[in-house]
């Protein structure tokens, strides 16, 4: 017991450090430049997070898809706030061995990964590729029409 | 180690540390009357040039560490001071960079010795274990030195790794976590690295000494497979292994020479000299070449935990050997099925190298999963089945008939020969694979002053170079690693130290704050650095619709192109290593007007033939006429391109000349001690054969 709780200090200073979960507070983001069909690059507790503005083409798209098709599957209604559906919030981060994916590429109008080929659509969702799972939603809401609050 | 020693020191005061500490008895019967095979070959010459190699890994790291700063902002920065401004800083840091990769050729030669000549076998289990556990601690540590350095192969490299563990199931994010002491890879996840980086080569080395107890107590294996019995079996230690060693090791110092002074980049990547970016991924990752065989078995498993379990299980997997393969014989001299299935692993392995170096799409992957089908199955179905089945030939008596019998067969080379050409064809043929999906048309080859063994600097174009950054290139590139006093250095543009000064002066460099705690302007002293154009690098990229112009100070080294597959191997012998300076004076000259049909560019960006994609966001920055020349070289843009690229080599390794020089004297010194080294070592050897 005592060896136990003498090593317990040992393995938990390699967690993040106060400064470090200090500055993973949430932020805020400004909808009201991101124009239809563009998105944006944000960065949050050091992960890029991918704010899209998603046109209609897009959204249609993520909803014909059976859900019961997909590798993860998850309901694009799932992954936006009601209310707001053009907007989508994912971390940008592979889901496979975590790199960052690229928008607006691959053959399913959402993200492409370059390091294993992995493929997301416009939902984020894992069409393609090793990766096992969706692009994570970050926890988010909207304070106002034009305004969110990420974490 | 290997039982009570008869050394008898005559002088009293070794007699009198002998008596209180044995040590020398220990040396003594370790390394001088330690029996050893008579008939051992040159491949046995591995473990004590692998001892070397750990020696010196050790030695230059400590001294590198003198010099590095482990913080996410300076790291690179301080790798670059390394090699600029520290006496030999250079000469350390490619014998620490090559000698990685030198030290994984040499353990991966001993770890194919092992397994050709069954060295694994009883009595030899837990010695082949320990090896195995050094392996694994090598890889740790050679992954987390790649990290250090901090460029943009360090950084994502690092990613790829540690989110291999957020396979775990439940626990995978927690442990990442964990590893990173943050929520992605940054700075607590280098400087942890750098303390384990220091550290495992010390529990190496400490591992190490148990290899060689575990060796000393079962004897050497040798090339015949039967044990020593006889003291006509083996000869001692020192002289004979001693010299031998001298040798090998001798002549593997040569190549390792090669890669210090002449290829110091050619197993390394061009994107590990970008600083390291958390918001962009290199469109390719590739580790260092001596992961690659797992690497492709990881990508070759659709299964994110599959792979992961797949790519650990196949290092893990040499631990159990010595139960997987249970046949009498030793020596697969004598087993003429498991000799020819020998060499078709390691052709297995060479090929997922290969792979692991390539894209994960269409043929590669297929090839991939076969391979990775025949590397376990080599293991698990194959070895365990020939124990049973193969008829193997009858081994000699003892040593001393195998050395007698030496006349014999030479089947073995020829064998190998014909398996050396299909690898070659296999990876020709992968090669034009590649080459078809490639669209996009290679840069020409230029003729470079500085290529070659003897190359230098044309004095003349680099100052004709510095002429044209500093009148184009520097209103929108920075130059951040170049002070004014670099201008004056030994092998560089050939200022004298008066002029440097007279270049620093016309500059307005920031300095204070002052007396009045205010931030004032004042004309550039030669220990100054260039000044960037922008204050930072969001005003960059608002100057530049949204691109960031990159520091030029590494360009030639950062960029460069696929040489494919018959070329890299030539590029070995020519030392050509000029891709980058290639690259950037075909960019220089690759602009065009009007893109050709069917070929649309956005707004805002221009049609390059030789940039990535061929939209890039520079408009053609030289034009004829633009700058003039003092010394009567044409205004064109073909000089432009050439003088500012031979001065940005220049920029990118100032120490090239030295470097050069210092690799002919060393060369030839090597040259003459292997020769002489192995005239001693025949006549040593005279009444042993």
């Amino acid at each position: 017991m005592g060896g136990l709780a003498t090593l317990w200090p040992f393995v938990a200073q390699m967690n993040p450090d106060a400064s470090t979960i200090a500055a993973g507070a949430p932020i805020e983001v400004d909808l009201a430049p991101i124009a239809e069909g563009q998105d944006i690059k944000v960065f949050w507790r050091g992960k890029p997070v991918y704010i899209s503005h998603r046109t209609k083409k897009q959204i249609d798209e993520a909803r014909k898809v059976p859900v019961s098709s997909l590798p993860d599957p998850q309901s694009d209604e799932a992954r936006v706030k009601e209310g707001h559906d053009q907007w989508l919030v994912v971390i940008g981060i592979c889901t496979h061995l975590g790199c960052i994916p690229i928008a607006h590429e691959g053959n399913y109008d959402g993200f492409f990964c370059p390091c294993h080929g992995s493929q997301y659509d416009s939902s984020g969702r894992i069409r393609q590729g090793p990766a096992p799972a969706n692009l994570p939603v970050p926890p988010y809401q909207f304070v106002s029409d034009s305004k969110i609050q990420i974490g | 180690m290997s039982g009570p020693s008869d050394y008898q020191p005559t002088n009293p005061a070794l007699k009198w540390i002998e008596r209180r500490l044995p040590i020398m008895g220990l040396v003594h019967s370790s390394f001088v009357a330690y029996p050893t095979p008579r008939n051992l070959n040159y491949w046995w010459t591995f473990g004590a040039i692998l001892s070397v190699m750990l020696g010196l890994q050790i030695l230059t790291g400590v001294i590198l560490a003198m010099h590095y700063t482990p913080e996410a902002t300076m790291a690179f920065k301080s790798v670059e001071s390394i090699v600029r401004d520290v006496n030999y800083g250079w000469l350390l840091r490619n014998m620490h960079a090559s000698g990685a990769s030198m030290f994984f050729l040499a353990v991966y030669i001993h770890m194919f010795r092992g397994l050709y000549y069954g060295s694994y076998k009883e009595p030899r289990e837990i010695l082949w274990i320990l090896g195995v556990i050094i392996y694994l601690l090598m890889m740790a540590t050679g992954f987390m030195g790649y990290v250090l350095p901090w460029g943009q192969m360090s950084f994502w490299g690092a990613t790829v790794i540690t989110n291999l563990f957020s396979a775990v199931p439940y626990f995978g994010d927690s442990i990442v976590t964990l590893l990173w002491g943050g929520y992605s890879v940054g700075n607590p996840t280098l400087n942890r690295f750098f303390s384990l980086h220091y550290l495992l080569p010390f529990v190496i080395a400490g591992v190490v000494v148990l290899h060689i107890w575990a060796l000393h107590v079962a004897g050497q294996n040798n090339p015949a497979g039967v044990e020593a019995k006889t003291e006509k079996d083996t000869v001692p230690f020192t002289p004979y292994a001693t010299i031998k060693d001298a040798f090998g090791i001798s002549c593997f110092m040569l190549l390792y020479a090669w890669f210090i002074f002449y290829m110091p980049n050619y197993l390394g990547d061009s994107d590990n000299y970008i600083v390291a970016n958390p918001g962009v991924t290199p469109a390719h990752i590739v580790p260092e070449w001596y992961y690659l065989p797992f690497y492709a078995i990881l990508r070759s498993i659709p299964n994110k935990l599959a792979g992961v379990i797949a790519m650990f299980s196949a290092i893990l997997i040499l631990a159990f050997l010595p139960w997987l393969d249970t046949a009498k014989t030793k020596s697969s001299k004598y087993r003429p099925l498991a000799k020819q299935f020998f060499w078709i692993f390691v052709v297995v392995c060479v090929l997922l190298g290969y792979l692991g170096a390539q894209p994960p799409e269409g043929i590669y992957v297929i090839v991939g999963r076969i391979l990775t089908f025949c590397y376990f199955a080599y293991f698990l179905i194959l070895l365990p089945l020939l124990s049973r089945i193969e008829k193997p030939r009858t081994v000699p008596n003892s040593i001393a008939d195998d050395v007698l019998a030496k006349a014999g067969s030479k089947s073995a080379p020829m064998v190998s020969t014909v398996i050396a050409l299909a690898i070659a064809g296999a990876l020709f043929a992968g090669s034009a694979q590649n080459a078809r999906a490639e669209e996009q048309e290679a840069p020409p080859s230029q003729k470079w002053s500085f290529s070659g063994p003897v190359g230098k600097y044309d004095r003349g174009s680099l100052q004709r170079g510095l002429k044209v950054y500093k009148e184009v290139c520097s209103a929108c590139h920075s130059l951040n690693y170049i002070a004014f006093r670099n201008l004056a250095d030994p092998g560089g543009p050939g200022y004298s130290g008066a002029q440097a000064k007279a270049f620093a002066e016309e500059y307005k460099i920031k300095d204070g704050p002052n007396d009045q705690g205010e931030m004032f302007e004042r004309p550039g002293r030669p220990a100054d650095y260039f000044p960037s154009p922008f204050p930072n690098e969001q005003a960059a990229r608002a100057a530049n619709g949204g691109a960031n112009p990159p520091d030029l100070s590494l360009i030639t080294k950062a960029r460069s192109y696929e040489r494919g597959f018959p070329m890299f191997v030539v590029d070995f012998f020519s030392q050509f290593q000029e891709t980058g300076p290639n690259y950037v004076n075909a960019i220089l000259q690759g602009f065009e007007d009007k893109p050709p049909a069917g070929v649309s560019i956005p707004e805002g960006s221009y049609y390059n033939k030789y940039f990535p994609g061929h939209a890039i966001k520079m408009p053609k920055p030289l034009n004829d006429g633009q700058v003039t020349f003092d010394d009567g070289s044409p205004a064109t843009v073909a000089q432009y391109a050439k003088d500012v690229t031979s001065f940005l080599m220049w920029a990118a390794e100032p120490h090239m000349e030295a470097r050069k020089r210092l690799g002919l004297q060393v060369f030839v010194f090597l040259i003459l001690f292997t020769g002489l080294l192995y005239f001693t070592k025949k006549k040593v050897w005279a009444d042993a054969h």
